[in-house]
Order: structure tokens, then C-alpha cells, then sequence
């Protein structure tokens, strides 16, 4: 084995794919929602379809598009190796434990976390961005120039009260693996540091707090703005 | 006191095992516990069955030997050795589950009794400095600042009892071995094999079938010497840069 691959098979080694997957994750999560709270512009989505059409379209985000797609497939191969791992280092269990008397729920259970909001995925994927690139599409045109209309689909899937559940749910629990992500990410990496923790973890609270809250808001919005 | 112990029996390292129940009575609050598995195991001895298998050696928490998962924490509910955990800290009338060390690289070999040898191993592979022979050198010689003094003695004062091993949900050796890390990496004696030494620990980490760290900062809060995970951060960096730049091919 050469050093490069001893080093990704190293316990640590792993642990770096998982900690720099979750941070480009995070960039991408980060990006991701600012450019969707176009949708809660008051003009019938010619600024989100725009947007939309962009992403799917320039170069330059093409490249980040497929390290994005990189970063979840190495995040979730490594957390399946490394979740496994962990497993058979303690083939015998306790009878009696009291492990939230020392650690929080959510870093015992990253994996059962990350297996639901892959399940968001699979749904979330299937119903925007499939469409989006291969499936059938109403269109729009704005200034002369034809766009997907992407924003109809958004608005038309979000009048189900199912999907927006789902939606607020799958949020929730992408919160609370971000707050104990974000900060691991940086343990992870060695950063821990008198200076820079304290704030890198109130960061992760804010981020994980936040985002997730703006994500969920969309559906939510929609929702009552159909009902009208 | 009366209690109810509820222990891990065990005949060897091949036997499955199981619980079994056993009653002590006119428990003293100030006796420490592992006292209190002595008045068990005499009552045992009377009646000719076999004692309860415990490790145990100095019994004023420096040695590390003493271990037990009491009650579902590793030595009990105080951060603290078992050996100096008393009496005091449980109720009269109480039920104590008390279970070895559980991890793969910490096979039990009877009772309570488990196998950490696994720990003299990742010592062995780089848990040392090289020393010059002929005379014996002056004390204070080499400057330290007062607070990397410190903080090495801070991560040297790990017992290697196996806690943290204990506590974690994959059963990983990443605060122990980055204690021992630690220690030596922020003294000038430690430089020769430092980086030496952070690749072939953590390799003999892995080799013993340590599970990997998921951050969760238990084995710290469970540590009975108070060992910072700040020493695992500083063993990532130590093993990252190492990779990168020995010459380890
Ligand atoms: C947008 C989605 C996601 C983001 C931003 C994200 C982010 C992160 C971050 C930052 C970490 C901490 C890494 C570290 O401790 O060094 C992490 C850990 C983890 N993630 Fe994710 N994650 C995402 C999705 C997923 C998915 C889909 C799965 C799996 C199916 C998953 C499984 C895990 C597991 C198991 C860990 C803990 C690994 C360990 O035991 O150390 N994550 N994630
Ligand atoms: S780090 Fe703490 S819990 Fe782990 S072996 Fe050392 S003294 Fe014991
Ligand atoms: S017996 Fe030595 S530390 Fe407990």
C-alpha cells in the first residue's frame, strides 16, 4: 500500500475525508440557501427560474456541482465505513450504560442522521433537480429568452401538506447533525484552539440553528401562500 | 449499607459469560468499593466458590490497574479511579451492575479482569525519546517554558487505565494514545522521533482494532485525570503533518 492510500485507511484518515466532505458540505449548503431564498421574492419566480437556469448552466458552478456531488458520495461511503468500524471495535455491548451522562445524543448517533437526511435526499433530488436536468419541464420566457420553470414545480410540490412535512422534519434533524458536525469537522482537522474554538462553536450553533430554520421556512411559506 | 450486585462472571477468555446476583451486607459508607468487592469475595471464599476477578494494584489512583464499568460509567459515577470511589456515592438498599471494559482490543480474560496490553503495544511503537549515553546530564539543561512544562505534564498524567476506551461508543484509544503523543511532542526531547512517532502509534492504534473518534467527548468527561480532548487535536495535527512530510514511504 502506497502512503496515500495507508493514510485514507487509517482510522484518522477516514475521519479527514468525513471532516472535509461535511465542510465542503456545509460551503455548499451555505450557498445553496442564500440563492434559494430567492423564492420568497414577490415576483411570480422569474428571479429564482433565472437563478435556477444559472446554476444549471455556467461552467464554473458546473465544477463545484460535481465536487458537491463527490463530497456526498465519499461522505456517506466513508461514514458507512467508519460507522461499521467503530461497530465491531465494541462487539460485546453493555448491559447497563448511561452514555448521555457524558456525551450529547445527536454525536452518538450521527449515522441514524445522516440515514435520514439521505433519505431527504433522495426525495428532495428526485423531485427538483432530476426534473431539473432530465425530466419534463413547463417553461417560462423572460425578456425573450426561455428559462425552465422550475419555480411552478417548487410551488406546485409544496401545496402538499406530506412534502412540507417531510421537508420541516428532514431539517430538524440536518440541524441537529450540524451541531454536533460543524465544530467535530475542526477537532477533526486539529483546529482546537483557546483563541478560535469558543467561536467556531457558537458558529456551528448559529449555522445549524439558522440554515436549516431558512431552509424550512420555504415550504412552510409556499404552503400559506397557496392557500390564499 | 445492603446492596445487590449484579456482576459479569466469566470463566476464561473462550466462556460466554453472563450476570450473576450476589447480596453484601453491613456495607460501611467509607469503605471504597473495591473494599467492598473484598468483603464479597471473602464471603465467596467461605463458602468455597470462586471470587470475583477485579484488577486492582495500588489502590490510591496513580496505577491505572483498576478498572470496572459500575452502574453503566466507567469507574462509577465519579470521575475518579474505582479504587477511589466510595461507598458514599450510592444509596442503601441499591441494585450495582458491574461489567468489565468492552472492546474488542480489550479481550476479558476472567470476570472484570480485561487484557490492556494492547496499550503497552502502542506505547512500544513510539511512546519514547532517544537519550545520549555517557554522562548523566544536568537537570533544568534544556530551557522549557513553564507552561509547555505544564501542559506536557497535564497530558502525562494519563494512568492508562482504559476509560476512555470504556467510555466511547467505538471503543477508540485516540485520547490515551494522544496523551502519550502529546507528552512527548511539546518537550525537545521528544523531537527526534516525533513524527516517527505519531504515524507508528496510530498505526499500532489501529492495528489492535481501536475504533476511530467521533468527537463525542466522552472519554473526556469520563477521564478520572481530567485528560483534554485539546490532546486529540493536537495528535491529528501531529499525525497529518507527519504523513505529509516524513519520509515513511
Ligand atoms: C448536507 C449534508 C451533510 C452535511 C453538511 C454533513 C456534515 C458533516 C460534518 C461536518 C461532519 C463532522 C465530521 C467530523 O467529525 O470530522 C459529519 C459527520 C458525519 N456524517 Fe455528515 N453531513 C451531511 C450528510 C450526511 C449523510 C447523507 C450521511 C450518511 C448517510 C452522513 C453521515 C455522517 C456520519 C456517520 C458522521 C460521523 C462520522 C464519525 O463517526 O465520525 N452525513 N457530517
Ligand atoms: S486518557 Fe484518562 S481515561 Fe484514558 S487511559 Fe489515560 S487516564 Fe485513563
Ligand atoms: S488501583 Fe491503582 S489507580 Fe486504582
Amino acid at each position: 500500500m502506497s502512503w496515500v492510500s495507508k493514510t485514507l485507511n487509517s482510522t484518522l484518515g477516514r475521519k479527514l475525508m468525513m471532516a472535509l466532505t461535511g465542510l465542503f458540505l456545509i460551503i455548499f449548503l451555505l450557498g445553496h440557501v442564500s440563492g434559494n431564498t430567492l423564492l420568497f421574492k414577490n415576483d411570480g419566480g422569474e428571479a429564482f427560474n433565472i437563478y435556477a437556469k444559472f446554476m444549471t448552466t455556467n461552467p464554473a458552478v458546473k465544477i463545484l456541482s460535481y465536487l458537491t456531488y463527490i463530497s456526498v458520495i465519499a461522505h456517506v461511503v466513508y461514514s458507512i465505513i467508519l460507522t461499521k468500524y467503530n461497530k465491531s471495535a465494541r462487539p460485546v455491548a453493555y448491559a447497563n450504560s448511561k452514555a448521555s451522562t457524558n456525551s450529547s445524543w445527536n454525536s452518538r448517533n450521527m449515522g441514524i442522521l445522516g440515514t435520514i437526511i439521505l433519505i431527504f435526499l433522495a426525495v428532495h433530488l428526485q423531485g427538483f433537480w432530476y426534473k431539473m436536468h432530465w425530466g419534463d419541464m413547463p417553461v417560462v420566457s423572460y425578456g425573450g429568452e426561455q428559462y425552465k420553470d422550475l419555480y411552478t414545480i417548487v410551488n406546485f410540490a409544496f401545496q402538499s401538506e406530506l412534502l412540507v412535512a417531510l421537508y420541516v422534519v428532514a431539517m430538524g434533524f440536518l440541524g441537529l447533525h450540524l451541531s454536533h458536525g460543524f465544530q467535530s469537522a475542526f477537532q477533526t482537522l486539529g483546529l482546537n484552539h483557546v483563541k478560535y474554538s469558543p467561536a467556531i462553536q457558537k458558529l456551528g450553533l448559529a449555522f445549524s440553528i439558522i440554515v436549516p430554520a431558512l431552509f424550512a421556512s420555504m415550504p412552510i411559506y409556499i404552503y400559506f401562500i397557496n392557500m390564499n | 449499607m445492603n446492596l445487590t450486585l449484579n456482576i459479569w462472571r466469566q470463566k476464561n477468555n473462550v466462556d460466554k459469560g453472563g450476570f450473576r446476583e450476589y447480596k453484601v451486607s453491613d456495607i460501611s459508607k467509607d469503605m471504597s468499593f473495591l473494599e467492598m468487592l473484598d468483603v464479597l469475595n471473602e464471603q465467596l471464599a467461605e463458602k468455597g466458590e470462586d471470587p470475583v476477578h477485579f484488577d486492582h494494584d495500588c489502590r490510591e489512583g496513580i496505577c491505572g490497574m483498576c478498572s470496572l464499568y459500575i452502574n453503566g460509567k466507567p469507574h462509577g459515577p465519579l470521575q475518579t479511579t474505582t479504587c477511589q470511589l466510595h461507598m458514599r456515592s450510592f444509596k442503601d438498599g441499591e441494585t450495582i451492575t458491574i461489567e468489565p471494559w468492552r472492546a474488542k482490543a480489550f479481550p476479558v480474560m476472567k470476570d472484570l479482569v480485561v487484557d490492556r496490553s494492547a496499550f503497552d503495544r502502542i506505547i512500544q511503537a513510539g511512546g519514547y525519546v532517544s537519550v545520549n549515553t555517557g554522562g548523566v546530564p544536568d537537570a533544568n539543561e534544556i530551557p522549557i517554558p513553564k507552561r509547555i512544562a505544564d501542559e506536557a505534564f497535564d497530558a502525562a498524567t494519563c494512568i492508562g487505565c482504559g476509560a476512555c476506551v470504556a467510555a466511547c461508543k467505538n471503543a477508540s484509544a485516540m485520547l490515551f494514545t494522544s496523551a502519550k503523543v502529546s507528552q512527548l511532542a511539546m518537550l525537545p526531547q521528544g523531537q527526534v522521533e516525533r513524527k516517527e512517532r505519531a504515524e507508528k502509534m496510530i498505526a499500532q492504534m489501529d492495528a489492535e482494532g481501536f475504533g476511530a473518534c467521533t468527537n463525542t467527548g466522552a472519554c473526556e468527561a469520563e477521564c478520572p485525570k481530567g485528560i483534554s480532548i485539546t490532546n486529540i487535536a493536537r495528535m491529528n495535527r501531529e499525525y497529518f503533518s507527519a504523513v505529509v512530510s516524513s519520509e515513511n514511504v
